[in-house]
């Protein structure tokens, strides 16, 4: 019984340490933004990276999410003669919860996996010390361009998710079920009210920056070769979504 | 000159330096030998200040690099080239962007000087133009070695620490990068410190020769006194003798 209790403390102290790393990396890296040189071009190909080149995913789970609430949403609110709801259902759906959460998730799996993998190869293949022995700090080089632009590039893709699933939304409930186009509009500008797009761009902005902390840090601390480089990623992956779905209790508690 | 000062450092209980005391001096080439995984590398890693010492110092001209910080730190690096065992050329860059990649960064000379000093660097390590566009992937283990060399001259540094630069090598290889070693520093005159084991071609370079064993220095002289050391150790290991006949 006291072994249990001492391997609990000792994880919950580890877990601690590893919580206070982070946040110290973290703070470095932001630091780093504001110091020269800049980095924009770096930044600018992290956008590109992290942003354009995942836009064609979240453009078609966007779609299949909205079009998915639109049917779901459709029969539900037949129930209670209320298909004219519809609109503000799948809007509020959408701007509260599916969109920032979903797009968080897929950057994950998609950018931040990648961005892991690529900062741990530079690591175990020395690169990384390359760069400090030439008094260049790895940090400010690799790190800090990927969380500015991942900061950057999450709201803006899930501004995207949101209007193509809107968009899915009508697709399946104006177009092919019937619901009158006026009221699908008219009922989502009534209902979505200014706090729930920026209680939407906060979690975005949050959920942005926990996902390329996590790949960075992940990345940038990982050790052992290449099962090393697999566990990192794997790790990424999976904390990304917890910490993503754990933020959005917290952050929507505070906006409801 | 650098000067290493009771330099010592464990790792998971185990001490990989223990207390190591010795001198580069300023212009030579000096070679430290020793079995694999005694602590050279490590030792390498302290002296350009990549890893922290539990003890003793790192002095340069008299600065010791084990407690700058910041823009010391950074002062100290910059007189430094760091040529690492398996080249560590950033594997996104092409191999003339790999060369060029220190001026670019840490300069602000124009785009046409930056061509010719790296064109004029590749050459010096006999890469022919057909090579500039490739990737590291693409290479093979000397070549990289020498795309690595490139990129320490480029930034004419007056230290350069080489890691093992011609481990996996075949010799004619291994002869080709020692001989691109002592060429480039009669010309540049720089201070060379080489982690090596390939005995017998680093008596043939080496101004002085130090070994290291059990995380201490435990012989150093010009190779001729290496050679001639009555340390068992040091015989053992020069003569290339199995381990088990030292127990």
């Amino acid at each position: 019984m006291i072994n249990l209790i001492r391997q609990l403390g000792r994880q919950t102290l580890s877990l601690v340490q590893e919580a206070g790393r982070m946040q110290l990396f973290l703070l470095e890296a932001l630091g780093l933004f504001f110091i020269p040189p800049y980095r924009p071009r770096s930044i600018i190909k992290q956008l590109q990276f992290i942003g354009v080149r995942s836009s064609s995913i979240i453009l078609l789970t966007g779609a299949f999410t909205g079009m998915v609430l639109g049917l779901q949403g459709f029969y539900t609110l037949r129930k209670y003669g209320s298909e004219g709801a519809l609109g503000s259902a799948v809007a509020l759906s959408l701007v509260r919860e599916l969109g920032p959460v979903l797009t968080a998730l897929m950057v994950s799996g998609r950018a931040g996996s990648a961005i892991t993998a690529e900062i741990g190869i530079m690591r175990i293949t020395e690169q990384l010390d390359a760069l400090d022995t030439m008094a260049i700090n790895p940090m400010q080089y690799v790190v800090m361009p990927k969380i500015i632009a991942g900061l950057l590039a999450v709201p803006l893709l899930t501004a995207i998710f949101n209007v193509i699933g809107i968009w899915g939304g009508y697709l399946v409930g104006v177009v092919l079920l019937g619901v009158s186009s006026g009221s699908y509009f008219s009922g989502m500008v009534q209902s979505v009210e200014s706090l729930d797009v920026n209680g939407g761009i906060v979690k975005s902005l949050v959920f942005g920056l926990t996902i390329m902390l996590v790949a960075c840090y992940k990345g940038y601390y990982t050790a052992r070769g290449a099962e090393g480089v697999s566990r990192a990623t794997t790790q990424t992956v999976v904390l990304s979504a917890v910490l993503v779905l754990g933020w959005d209790y917290i952050l929507t508690s505070f906006f409801m | 000159m650098i000067r290493i000062v009771d330099l010592s450092r464990t790792f998971n209980g185990h001490a990989v330096l223990d207390g190591i005391n010795l001198e580069i001096l300023q212009g030579e080439i000096t070679v430290i030998i020793g079995k694999s995984g005694v602590g050279k590398s490590v030792l390498l890693k302290h002296i350009i200040g990549l890893l922290k010492p539990d003890r003793g110092q790192v002095l340069i001209e008299g600065q010791d690099i084990t407690k700058a910080r910041g823009a010391d730190l950074k002062a100290l690096k910059q007189r430094f080239a760091y040529l690492f065992q398996n080249g560590a050329l950033f594997d996104s860059l092409t191999v003339f962007e790999n060369v060029a990649f220190p001026l670019r960064e840490k300069t602000k000379l124009p785009e046409a000087e930056i061509i010719s000093r790296t064109k004029e660097r590749l050459a010096q390590v006999a890469l022919s133009q057909e090579v500039e566009n490739k990737y590291p992937d693409e290479l093979s283990g000397g070549m990289k070695k020498r795309v690595a060399l490139a990129r320490a001259l480029i930034q004419e540094p007056e230290i350069i620490l080489f890691d093992e630069p011609v481990t996996g090598l075949d010799p004619p290889m291994t002869n080709t990068v020692f001989h691109l070693i002592t060429k480039t520093h009669q010309a540049s005159g720089y201070t060379a410190l080489i982690v090596s084991h390939d005995i017998p071609e680093i008596f043939g370079i080496a101004d002085h020769v130090a070994m290291l064993h059990k995380g201490r220095i435990i012989a150093y002289g010009s190779p001729d006194e290496i050679q001639r050391e009555t340390n068992p150790v040091v015989q053992h290991f020069i003569q290339g003798e199995p381990d088990f006949l030292e127990e």
